[in-house]
């Protein structure tokens, strides 16, 4: 998009306060997605308090970042989950929630329905039960589609349907765009990483390179359909997808966990990419002065991608993606579509995984106990 | 997505920014966000940002545009103030 390189280039080295700030309000999730970005299970005692969660919305609206993207785990299983998204909302700051709808009842719904500025994301990774529940969890399907017909009769408006990417589900495509278009829903397709548990999943799951092009193709033909910017590994392809087609970490993006840790961007729970938190100093701080995001904003290196033509196009793809698959930095995006990530993921030598730096997925226990006879 | 848009404005009337958008200064300009439509929209020049602003301060638009504006960027900016009308983010006061 040449006319606005310009302002690409400034989006890298920056901006006075991020345009998409994701907050993970919680660790605690009734779900174990085996893709989970943030290995969430276990709620951890260190989480923010009400006191603190509002204290950081105030901040929030003070930088005026227009609206927050809310996830966990699992958001509604908080208790101050209404208060808080009430508090926001009446703060002017957009909330943006992600949720599994477990939680999501016809109350739910109507007070939902009754909050302006508040969009819901669905999760379904799966136009079926099974396709969904293989990654989701047993149950997951039917407690998703009940979410979505509590919002339906609530007249909650058009919510939407988030779903990750994976070999399985990218032949669902028209069938994902059927199902939004049956409830007046936006559909929503992201990217899968391999971080958290997608650490272990993500050889298994992240689609082939035949059906990323499907992919890219199905996108181009529906601008409608969002994205999140996250396919901008896939712009190499031909013209660019919607968006800014750029790694937004720490320059446009960042991530705030549930004890009030920064990270750089969403996928990279892990020490490496920590720029502080927000109990220190305050948000602002993290953001315009931390060593990390200074550093992100530094004019990049090309790497091994220097010499390709479409680096324009793509910039190297995902930094989450290269690091949580034992790539460098400067190495291509494990799915670049020209197959030079499969090359270097192939030469990887002793390959150890990063392990997220917060795991809190519920322990498996041991021994199963089973009550006999009764 | 251009941003290009014919200027539509009648600039005899005067426009406002909606009471549903933030702005927000950057370096390149500001960050405009509508929380109606969800619709984020970037001012690519501190003049068109002083431009939006003041808007409220000036009987019509041909007042601010004479006041902020070099008369041969007028149809540019007339063009931005349009497009920034056509998202929703500008309205007839």
């Amino acid at each position: 998009m040449p006319a606005n390189s310009s302002l690409r280039d400034r989006f890298e080295r920056g901006l006075a306060a991020p345009i998409c700030l994701t907050w993970e309000l919680t660790y605690a999730c009734n779900l174990a997605c085996t893709h989970c970005l943030s290995s969430s299970g276990r709620r951890d005692p260190r989480e923010l308090s009400t006191a603190e969660a509002k204290s950081l919305i105030d901040e929030i609206a003070a930088m005026q970042i227009f609206y927050i993207n809310v996830g966990g785990g699992e958001p509604m299983v908080r208790r101050d989950f209404f208060e808080l998204v009430e508090y926001a909302v009446a703060a002017h700051v957009g909330v943006k929630f992600s949720t599994n709808g477990t939680r999501l009842d016809a109350a739910a719904a109507r007070r939902l329905a009754a909050t302006d500025y508040l969009d819901i994301q669905i999760s379904l990774d799966g136009v079926d039960a099974p396709t969904n529940d293989a990654i989701r969890g047993a149950g997951s399907y039917a407690a998703a589609r009940r979410a979505m017909d509590h919002l339906a009769a609530a007249n909650f408006g058009p919510f939407k349907i988030s779903v990750v990417m994976t070999r399985h589900n990218v032949a669902q495509l028209d069938a994902f765009e059927a199902l939004a278009a049956s409830y007046g829903a936006q559909l929503r397709l992201t990217r899968l990483r391999p971080s958290g548990r997608g650490v272990d999943t993500w050889d298994a799951l992240h689609p082939t390179r035949a059906q990323n092009r499907d992919l890219y193709h199905w996108l181009v033909a529906r601008p409608e359909v969002l994205t999140g910017d996250s396919f901008f590994h896939l712009s190499p392809l031909g013209a660019p997808l919607d968006g800014l087609n750029l790694c937004g970490a720490g320059r446009v993006v960042c991530l705030i966990d549930p004890i009030g840790d920064v990270y750089a961007c969403p996928f990279v729970i892990h020490e490496q990419f920590l720029a502080g938190n927000v109990r220190d100093a305050g948000f602002a701080t993290v953001w315009r002065e931390s060593e990390l995001f200074t550093s992100l904003r530094a004019e990049g290196s090309a790497g091994a991608c220097a010499s390709c033509g479409a680096y324009d196009a793509c910039r190297g793809g995902c930094m989450a993606a290269k690091f949580f698959t034992g790539l460098e930095l400067s190495d291509p995006d494990p799915e670049c579509v020209f197959g030079h990530g499969e090359t270097a993921l192939a030469q990887r030598v002793a390959v150890a995984l990063p392990t997220p730096k917060e795991d809190h997925s519920r322990r498996v226990a041991l021994t199963v106990r089973s009550r006999v006879g009764g | 997505m251009s941003d290009v848009a014919t200027a539509t404005l009648d600039a005899s009337r005067a426009w406002v920014l909606s009471p549903e958008v933030s702005l927000r200064d950057e370096a390149f300009g500001a960050l405009a966000y509508h929380h109606g439509n969800r619709r984020l929209v970037f001012l690519k020049s501190p003049t068109l940002v002083a431009l939006v602003r003041a808007l409220d301060t000036y009987e019509n638009l041909n007042g601010a545009l004479d006041a902020l504006v070099a008369p041969a960027e007028r149809s540019r900016y007339l063009q931005a103030l349009s497009s920034l009308e056509q998202s929703g983010l500008l309205r007839a006061s």
